[in-house]
């Protein structure tokens, strides 16, 4: 660990920090329908809209109705996308003559995207022409967010309406989240990303004579060297920069190429690197401001916003440690490798890393992106050092409420503020109260099925590939507990909605492909649902004066017991199956073992 | 129910043509007007011909270049097939992979380690830079190789050296590409023997 690694990484929080106050802000304005600077622009847009859609935008619905439109706008867009991927040789803007998708894959890509998630079994470059990626792919990328923000909105306004029986109106919360917060930003955001070198075209790939033409040595089925010379370099292009704004800000992580935001086309420099971690914790960073707001308690959004800072400093401390660190095997007097941190190399573990963004990049980047449910990777996570490999997935693992994806993170954070102040309410024998709501059986009882879906997904698929060999012990690409580690790190990924992967998995099988779409949309639809149910009933309750017994959500007491609830429920679920994985696998490297 | 469902329908339509077209052929529109070379991937043309990307990577394995990093990108660097090798750092292939090329190495350049960056894999398996370190281990064998001093590829190789980003973010790099370019045009190879 170096001065300056912990200095890029102060200095990426204090922007986090600083820009929190004003976006929350601009977003309650927003989400309340309150005056902005944008409305002379986006006012008779989403006037159009209406009147194109029907949509009656003084209509308030119940919770019921608000998750029905949800469902329903999420299949559309899904069908929609489905029929794209299967047609597109047929649909333009398809230089390279990709052939349609296949359907397994075309059905994972199409629940990945509409979920936020962005787990990607394929090669896109490879695979998805230039009309798929846009029309498609990066459309999800914005209306994912905008859910998932219109969500997050709808359990605010339950804890802060006072019997009432609605929530608001669906349409149009989508609409102003996507309208007056995703499009303006992500349009400068994608110009700045152009000025620093991420490509935006739609040429065909271009060919590039190689400086030294390259001999490679392949050996067939039948044993026999054939040597070939390659002089050219196949450039792939594509309209990149447009689609990498809304990934990285919408927190969705699918890749314009299938490595990500390592590929030099989408995140050429090191201050597109600084960009793109900023822009994951951007909105949800600034959703805790905007709860403290609309709530009218802003410093229990201060307390929420203090516990996922915590939380996040942790993660990349140990993250950052475990890559500075040498590989123990590469480490020995037979090989001689310079693993040292010096001012000329970053040294530590650089498999898997890109030589721009170095350890403390790459280290800060795997945190964030998985402290949120972003799931954009510029390193290799199958690649890190088992205990820095452990720090992504325990961030999925912890529910993904340490900034969280967008409008998902808050409303995962909300289901453990409710589990805390019952844990309180427990400990002090009183009924516990929440910003001056009765927490009931009702709430309670969502909560824990929130909380209990998620792991069942999780440990449920992943016991079940490994109870069959025949299902998908072949696709792993690791052996040893890393093996684990893959099958583990990939149904997190999936339930968890967050996209990034133990990358050496073979995930385009017909068993992963069909598992992981199962595991995406119990992550992301039965999830929603009781959030939405807790919702309805809060906004029916009456309020409820603060009395001496109440116990306050806004004081650095109330910030301890919120992270340890989260740790508690945590560990207490996954520390068996990581103890298995990383853990094990971290205690067999120190001992010098390999696979 | 039934409205929803029309509704649905109709904002799918509405919407896909702003955020699916119109906003992906605004931002084009946009950067091929201020930013052309850029959103086009900074290709480096040499007589005519296209030769690389400022920001991609190629193999590079002559000793009289200054070689790149392993890619376990298709047959080495291909750029339309970005991929990292996935090896786990317990993965017996990679301890072996690192040892061969480490000892290939370390044989024309006694009595040095090898830099970590150039023996292990990036992640996109196009990185187009190598660290300082890296650069400075193989100064000696390119300037024997070109059959010239090695103060003169120091100085091609600082040429090449960027610092941090507004001197904070990042790390210091090297871009091998363009090192080697700027080699051939300072001290060309001789002719085929």
């Amino acid at each position: 660990m170096t001065a300056n690694g912990w200095f890029q990484i102060l200095l990426f929080f204090a922007l986090v920090l600083v820009c929190a106050k004003p976006i929350g802000i601009y977003m309650a304005r927003v989400f309340g329908r309150e005056k902005t600077f944008a409305d002379v622009i986006f006012r008779p847009l989403e006037r159009v809209i209406y009147k194109l859609t029907g949509i009656d935008e003084t209509h308030e619905m119940r919770w019921t109705e608000y998750a029905i439109a949800m469902l329903v706008f999420s299949l559309a867009t899904l069908l929609v996308t489905y029929a794209i991927e299967r047609l597109q040789y047929f649909l333009p803007l398809n230089p390279q003559h990709l052939a349609g998708v296949p359907a397994d894959l075309a059905w994972n890509t199409a629940v990945s995207f509409t979920t936020n998630t962005n787990w990607q079994s394929y090669v896109p470059e490879t695979t998805m022409s230039y009309l798929t990626q846009m029309l498609t792919l990066a459309y999800h990328n914005f209306f994912s967010a905008a859910v998932g923000m219109a969500l997050a909105v709808a359990l605010i306004r339950g804890i802060a309406r006072r019997e009432s029986k609605t929530l608001g109106n669906f349409w149009v919360d989508t609409t102003r989240a996507s309208l007056w917060v995703l499009l303006p930003t992500c349009f400068i955001y994608a110009l700045l990303l152009v000025s620093q070198g991420v490509v935006q075209n739609f040429r065909p790939y271009d060919q590039a004579k190689l400086v030294q033409p390259l001999t490679v040595t392949t050996t067939g089925a039948d044993g026999k060297a054939t040597t070939q010379t390659v002089t050219t370099q196949s450039i792939a292009q594509g309209p990149v920069a447009s689609q990498e704004a809304i990934k990285m800000l919408g927190t969705n992580g699918g890749g314009f190429f299938n490595t990500n935001s390592a590929h030099p086309f989408e995140n050429p420099t090191p201050f597109s690197n600084f960009l793109e971690m900023f822009s994951i914790f951007l909105i949800p960073a600034g959703l805790t401001v905007t709860l403290g707001r609309m709530t009218k308690a802003p410093a229990h959004g201060w307390a929420v916003f203090a516990a996922m800072a915590a939380l996040f400093f942790v993660g990349v401390f140990v993250a950052y440690y475990a890559e500075a660190k040498p590989n123990p095997l590469l480490h020995s007097t037979a090989i001689h490798v310079d693993q040292h941190t010096t001012a000329a190399q970053p040294g530590g573990n650089m498999e898997g890393k890109e030589v721009r963004f170095g350890i403390a990049n790459s280290a800060l980047f795997a945190t964030v992106t998985t402290d949120a449910s972003c799931g954009a990777v510029n390193a290799m996570h199958d690649s890190f050092m088992p205990l820095g490999g452990l720090v992504p997935l325990v961030n999925i693992m912890l529910g993904e409420v340490i900034f969280g994806g967008v409008g998902a993170g808050l409303y995962g954070m909300l289901i453990f503020v409710v589990l805390a102040v019952f844990i309180a309410g427990l400990m002090v024998g009183r009924t516990p109260e929440y910003l001056g709501k009765k927490i009931e059986s009702y709430d309670v009882k969502m909560a824990m099925l929130y909380t209990l879906i998620f792991p069942l997904s999780i440990l449920g698929f992943s016991a079940v590939t490994l109870m069959m060999p025949n299902l998908g012990l072949s696709s792993l690409a690791n052996g040893g507990p890393h093996g684990l580690s893959e099958i583990l790190y990939a149904f997190t990924s999936a339930t968890g909605n967050n996209g990034s992967a133990f990358g050496g998995l073979n995930a385009n099988t017909h068993w992963y492909n069909l598992s992981l779409g199962v595991a995406m949309l119990i992550g992301r639809f039965l999830m929603v649902i009781p959030v939405l149910a807790i919702a309805g009933n809060l906004a029916k309750k009456k309020l409820v004066p603060p009395s001496p017994g109440t116990f306050p959500v806004h004081t650095p007491l109330f910030t301890v017991l919120l992270i340890g609830t989260i740790l508690i429920v945590g560990a207490l679920t996954f520390f068996p199956a990581l103890s298995l994985g990383p853990v094990l696998e971290h205690l067999l490297l120190q001992a010098g073992k390999a696979y | 129910m039934r409205r929803n469902i029309i509704t649905a329908i109709l904002y799918t339509l509405v919407t896909t043509i702003i955020f699916g077209v119109a906003y992906p052929l605004l931002v084009t529109g946009a950067a091929q007007l201020l930013f052309k070379d850029k959103a086009n991937g900074q290709l480096i043309t040499e007589n005519g011909t296209v030769v690389g990307s400022h920001l991609l990577g190629q193999s590079f394995s002559a000793p009289t270049y200054f070689h790149s990093r392993p890619s376990a990108a298709g047959n080495g660097y291909d750029a339309a097939n970005s991929s990292g090798s996935n090896y786990a750092p317990t993965n017996q292939k990679l301890i072996d992979r690192v040892k061969g090329d480490a000892a290939a190495a370390n044989a024309d350049h006694p009595g040095t380690d090898v830099p970590v960056d150039l023996v292990t894999a990036s992640g996109s398996g196009l990185d187009p830079d190598i660290t300082p370190a890296a650069a400075e281990y193989q100064v000696a064998r390119v300037a024997k190789e070109r059959h010239i001093s090695e103060s003169a590829v120091h100085d091609l190789v600082a040429k090449h050296t960027q610092a941090r980003q507004f001197g904070v973010l990042g790390e210091p790099r090297v871009n091998v590409l363009e090192l080697n370019l700027d080699l051939d045009h300072t001290a060309p190879l001789v002719a085929a023997k």
